[in-house]
């Protein structure tokens, strides 16, 4: 079984220091140290497991900055087999249908099984880029799985897609491409021999020229969306610590909750 | 005259229009005001009878597409898909839906297939020639204000972020076909699992009373869940409990998990680690019971009570259950 899963460097939110670039609002790479986007670890590790249960390899497939492979090569270290990124000045900027063409297209010529994603990125946040890819490339689209179970034999996959009140379960053709979560297991740490392995294995660095994108615009200049302005929320007022027996805490509390109205 | 907004009405599993839906139109029919434009909405459903009558109460024109194929189908690429077409006809500039996991589907197929950019999780929208959505970025900690650089778009809209309020005149219902087939490969519904879990999602909760790892265990979580039965709202949880597998993840609220802003949380053995905060700092009022004063949460929630969750929680709910008398 072959499997490609798309990643995305992000800024660490463990770091509590991102921002944007006060000239443009553009995300300062810079500012922070970047991480394999967590939501994409969650699809790493379901695409590895997967792998170990019924053979075949993993693919990563990224469109990011120069930087990137250092990034991806904690992907690699994790058990990926092999990388490609797509890397080019011109897509600095790309909004979400940009980035949706490039990684179709990085995606088209590749052979897989599966094509996971993960649910949304801590950058971002769109949650909009796998549906795109999917519709781009005419895969079946499996989103919010809690469980990924293929059928090699007959071609298909199920995957437990999570709803508020529970889960649909949803079976398609493969190839396909899923929408990973946390729920599908946490993911493994690089052992030493994988972050010793993961310095040779292949990572292939693509223009855009390289990549079929196509007719349709793509990168920074095409962008249809723009940030204007971005501020600082006002702070919250302190904090008002109760420090009381807990009838007399409790009184206290719910006396706050209707002077808000909140009861 | 300006170009249509459009708003994409959302149906849940039992046929019904998602309350998401009516707080999305509330904003769309304030934004068409503005504008000059008109508003119209659009339910794509195996029935969609329900939920466009429903959506009508909000908008005056309802646009209901039959779509045997959604029955027993993943709906995302199905409802994309015939969405896509429409606006292909009646060439609309605008349309708004949930951001939520359906409002998502929906939204990467449409701007795939349409070519439209997006503007996500908005928390709200104003009219200046145009959509001018504001987010709440990483987490909380920025605000910013995007707009389109071209004449359409798609904008994706957190719940919450307006109070729905039905329209004066209730709107009309028009039943519409959509030719085409559909090409999208089509995902099979096999089954539907009923979870112990919320009823609405838990984005949508007015209140959220959320228990960490500090509950203790799935026994723990009954005072959790009796506090929020007594306060109208709903259960959420930390990773940590989450993981415990004392409750589902679909209510984890976090970086992982939901992004959340009620008017109210209670927060219940939880110590505010940053990937939860980024979830729900932007609740407009928190409340935090936890033992130990120098945890994270007691530097952000409004106010914080020192104290053992399990004295706390009780007294708490008699004290609610007094006043209620
Ligand atoms: C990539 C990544 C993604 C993550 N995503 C999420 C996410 O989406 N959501 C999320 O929540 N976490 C997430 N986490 C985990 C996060 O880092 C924390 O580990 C988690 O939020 C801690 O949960 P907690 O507050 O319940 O537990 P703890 O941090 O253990 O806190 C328990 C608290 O309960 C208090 N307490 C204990 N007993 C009592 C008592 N009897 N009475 C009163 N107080 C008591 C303690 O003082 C303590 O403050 C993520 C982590 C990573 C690495
Ligand atoms: N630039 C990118 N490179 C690789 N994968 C991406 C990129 N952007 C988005 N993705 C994938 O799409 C998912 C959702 O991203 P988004 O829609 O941007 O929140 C991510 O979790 C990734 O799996």
């Amino acid at each position: 079984m072959r499997i490609v899963v798309l990643v995305k460097p992000v800024p660490d939110t463990a770091s509590g220091g991102e921002r944007l670039r006060p000239d443009d609002w553009r995300l300062d790479r810079a500012a922070v140290p970047a991480v394999v986007n967590a939501n994409d670890e969650y699809a790493l590790e379901a695409a590895l497991k997967l792998t170990e249960a019924h053979g075949g390899e993993v693919h990563l497939v990224s469109m990011a900055g120069p930087a990137a492979p250092e990034t991806m090569r904690k992907a690699l270290a994790m058990g990926a087999a092999s990388g490609t990124l797509v890397t080019d000045d011109a897509l600095a900027g790309s909004d979400v249908v940009s980035t949706t063409r490039v990684l179709a297209a990085a995606v088209r010529d590749l052979e897989y099984d599966l094509l996971l994603a993960g649910a949304d990125t801590s950058d971002g946040g769109a949650g909009v880029v796998p549906a795109g890819v999917a519709a781009l490339l005419g895969l079946p689209y499996l989103s919010y799985a809690a469980k990924i179970e293929p059928n090699p034999d007959a071609g298909t996959v199920r995957v437990n897609r999570i709803t508020p009140t529970g889960y649909e379960v949803l079976e398609g053709p493969m190839p396909a491409l899923i929408v990973a979560t946390q729920a599908l297991g946490e993911p493994r740490y690089p052992s030493l021999k994988g972050i010793m392995a993961a310095r040779s294995k292949s990572l292939e660095t693509k223009a855009l020229a390289d990549v079929a994108a196509g007719d349709a615009p793509v990168g920074g200049a095409a962008a249809t969306t723009t940030v204007l302005d971005a501020t600082a929320p006002p702070p919250r007022a302190a904090t008002r610590v109760i420090r009381e027996p807990a009838d007399e805490a409790a009184r206290q509390v719910v006396a706050f909750l209707a002077e808000r109205r909140i009861i | 005259m300006a170009g249509e907004i459009w708003v994409h009405g959302e149906v849940t599993a039992d046929g019904s229009l998602a309350n998401i839906s009516t707080e999305v139109a509330t904003i769309a029919r304030t934004l068409a005001e503005a504008a000059g434009a008109a508003v119209v909405g659009v339910v794509v459903a195996a029935d969609p009878a329900a939920a466009a009558s429903e959506l009508a109460r909000f908008l005056p024109r309802v646009l209901a597409v039959s779509e045997p194929a959604a029955a027993d189908h993943a709906a995302g690429a199905i409802v994309g898909q015939r969405l896509a077409a429409l606006i292909e006809r009646d060439q609309p500039a605008w349309l708004l839906t949930g951001a939520g996991p359906d409002g998502r589907d929906v939204a990467g197929v449409v701007s795939a297939l349409s070519g439209w950019g997006v503007l996500v999780n908005a928390v709200g929208v104003a009219w200046d020639q145009g959509p001018v959505v504001t987010m709440s970025v990483f987490g909380g900690k920025l605000t910013t204000t995007s707009r389109f650089a071209t004449e359409h778009g798609i904008v994706t809209v957190r719940p919450n972020a307006i109070e729905a309020a039905p329209a004066v005149q209730a709107g009309s219902v028009e039943p519409t076909t959509v030719d085409g087939e559909l090409t999208l490969p089509k995902v099979r519904v096999v089954d539907r699992v009923a979870e112990a879990g919320a009823a609405a999602p838990i984005e949508e909760a007015r209140i959220i009373v959320a228990g960490g790892r500090g509950v203790g265990g799935p026994d723990g979580f009954k005072v959790v869940e009796e506090l929020a039965e007594a306060l109208g709202g709903a259960v959420g949880a930390t990773r940590a409990a989450v993981d415990a597998g004392w409750i589902p993840y679909a209510q984890q609220i976090g970086q992982t998990g939901k992004i959340v802003k009620p008017a109210l949380y209670l927060a219940l053995g939880i110590s505010g680690a940053i990937q939860h905060k980024v979830g729900m700092q932007t609740a407009e009022t928190i409340v935090a019971v936890n033992r130990d004063p120098d945890s994270p949460i007691a530097e952000f929630a409004d106010v914080v009570v020192i104290g053992d969750l399990f004295e706390v929680a009780p007294a708490l709910l008699a004290a609610l259950r007094t006043r209620a008398g």
